[in-house]
């Protein structure tokens, strides 16, 4: 099959690789109709998120058909129409139980990287690194996957693919960082920072959820322009964003504020510097901003990707003021089936944050594109038949 | 060197009191002891059951050791490299709390002597059951560890702690999570294909 490989950073080869077989016995195969690059993928391409290895096959957006199933899959038939979510878990441990997926105690065959940086360690993720496992990833046309009885979503709609695909991660990952902030409907405002493809998610479903007032921040015009078309009051980066954040909320700060940006942030020399010279792994610029705009007593939630250290954090003002700090990877399970039936309803239709679709062929000339903002790209959706 | 082992009645007395544990001591305390615990979300009746027949590590000890079951108690341990046996010894359960604790050491006369024991307990509320393994073995530098860090390249401590890893997935999840053969890219293809031909002679055997 054809698949999409990291080989060093900022590059990447579609080559021909073998076809995935069940390894274990509760495995699938899955035959990917549609498949995305996420922007997480970009730290990736970047090469910021180290234990990559050249030959690792990316992607962790993808939906497609059952192809094959191992001895203990009981719930998935082959036929069956799937949205796969992009953290892995068994369904078995303690954390599972608690719908707490991407803290799945068992998913991570790789674990002891992972605790070696930060103690535990989260759940597997498909193509992101072997600190999450080192799992073959789904920019491809065939892919492995685990644990299948407690993953995938299966899809009994003729919905197009394009209005699916996304629950594989970026809206569900949105929605949860919007769940996070504890949103008062008709009162709590709340502040998005990054207006990528998750931003845009985080600020609809904080409107569904009842928010009165979402402000989008962002330096990339198109990416507030369509933040804007969800009702979002855009401000731009480089203004003073605390000080127009107070006046647009009576002085209050807003109730809550989403990091949707991560460990890239642009806008502060000191953590290009410093990443650069490898004295922090990520840039914490969108992180400080936050932690100072943010209400006395309100709420930081944190879906951006961050993958090791940041300096220079103001703790005062997260102590001083009160601010309670959410953050995860997605607990994807939780929110999938909820957020299917709000697309069959008609209340969202997340394609409206493609700007690109492409035969997966050209996935590495996308990466350069998406990284480097040209031609609009907000979201790239790659055809692996094509 | 000898290992001595407390008579079961003083190493383990059925209560969660800390004194309480179970004691293998090398002679002088010369010995190494590696202690490491996991929390299960199984009964400890359930895992208790998979330890008592010690054969059933193998499937959790990731490198090639093979244990076989000799009598109800006794076990065979053989460390291999392919087409090479590095060392073998009969191990004896010599403390055996059911649902609680077993114990076992290697019998007199093992060229390295070791030993080690699993207690079961359980954990607040509904998290499960705490397992915790000791292993004890020569000191360090001794030839144990050698043995090990010469077929695993990992210290013993690495070795309990991923057998701890996988005993917990295989017990909560039904198996132990593998990326094993899997698909890859460029200079890895040839790495997985290779494991993927293994695991099918394994499953063909």
């Amino acid at each position: 099959m054809k698949a999409n490989c990291w080989m060093g950073k900022r590059e990447m080869q579609v080559q021909e690789v073998d076809d995935p077989i069940i390894i274990n016995p509760g495995d699938a195969i899955v035959r990917i109709t549609s498949t995305a690059i996420c922007g997480s993928d970009l730290h990736l391409y970047d090469g910021y998120v180290p234990t990559m290895v050249k030959g690792d096959i990316m992607g962790h957006e993808f939906m497609g058909e059952i192809v094959e199933v191992g001895p203990n899959v009981k719930r998935l038939r082959v036929g069956d129409r799937v949205v796969v979510p992009f953290t892995i878990s068994c369904g078995g441990c303690a954390h599972c139980g608690r719908q707490q997926w991407s803290l799945c105690d068992n998913s991570n065959p790789k674990g002891w990287i992972a605790e070696k940086l930060m103690g535990y360690t989260p759940a597997g993720i498909y193509g992101y690194s072997h600190m999450t496992g080192g799992y073959a990833g789904g920019q491809a046309q065939y892919a492995r996957v685990p644990f299948a009885d407690h993953g995938p979503l299966v899809v009994e709609n003729d919905l197009p693919d394009e209005k699916l695909l996304f629950l594989s991660d970026i809206f569900p990952t949105g929605y949860m960082a919007a769940e996070n902030c504890a949103i008062e409907p008709g009162r709590s405002t709340v502040a998005v920072w990054g207006c990528g493809p998750v931003g845009q998610f985080a600020i609809r479903s904080a409107f569904l959820m009842g928010a009165p007032k979402v402000f989008a921040i962002d330096n990339v015009p198109e990416r507030l322009a369509m933040a804007e078309a969800a009702g979002a009051i855009p401000i731009q980066d480089g203004d003073d964003v605390l000080e127009t954040l107070r006046e647009l909320t009576g002085g209050r700060g807003p109730d809550a504020a989403i990091d949707a940006v991560g460990m890239e942030a642009h806008g502060s020399t000191y953590d290009d510097v410093k990443q650069t010279l490898k004295l922090e792994t990520d840039r914490g610029y969108v992180l400080r901003q936050a932690m100072r705009a943010v209400r006395k007593g309100g709420v930081l939630s944190i879906p951006g990707v961050y993958g090791g250290f940041v300096d220079k954090i103001p703790i005062g003002a997260i102590m001083n003021k009160a601010v309670t700090i959410k953050t995860g990877q997605t607990h994807m399970q939780r929110y999938m089936r909820h957020l299917l039936s709000l697309i069959e309803d008609g209340k969202i239709d997340p394609s409206f944050v493609i700007t690109h679709r492409v035969p997966l062929s050209k996935a590495p000339e996308m990466y350069e594109t998406f990284v480097e903002k040209r031609d609009g790209c907000i979201k790239v959706v790659l055809d692996p038949a094509a | 060197m000898a290992l001595e082992t407390q008579s079961a009645e003083q190493s383990a007395a059925p209560s969660r009191n800390q004194s309480s544990r179970a004691k293998i001591a090398v002679p002088g305390n010369r010995g190494v002891k590696v202690v490491r615990s996991c929390t299960v979300r199984k009964p400890a009746a359930e895992l208790y059951q998979f330890w008592r027949s010690l054969e059933n590590l193998t499937s959790v000890i990731k490198h090639p050791v093979s244990i076989t079951r000799l009598s109800d108690t006794e076990s065979h341990w053989k460390a291999t490299a392919p087409g090479k046996t590095f060392v073998e010894w009969d191990a004896v359960i010599i403390n055996d709390h059911p649902n609680e604790l077993i114990a076992w050491r290697s019998k007199e006369g093992a060229e390295i002597p070791n030993a080690g024991t699993v207690r079961f307990e359980a954990a607040p509320g509904d998290e499960g059951t705490e397992v915790t393994v000791q292993l004890e073995y020569d000191a360090p530098g001794g030839r144990f560890a050698a043995l090990i860090a010469k077929l695993t390249g990992e210290e013993p401590e690495q070795q309990v702690a991923e057998a701890l890893r996988r005993f917990k997935a295989l017990m909560e999840a039904g198996e132990i999570p593998s990326v094993e053969g899997q698909s890859a890219g460029g200079p890895q293809r040839e790495l997985r294909r290779k494991e993927r031909q293994q695991m099918q002679r394994k499953a063909a055997s």
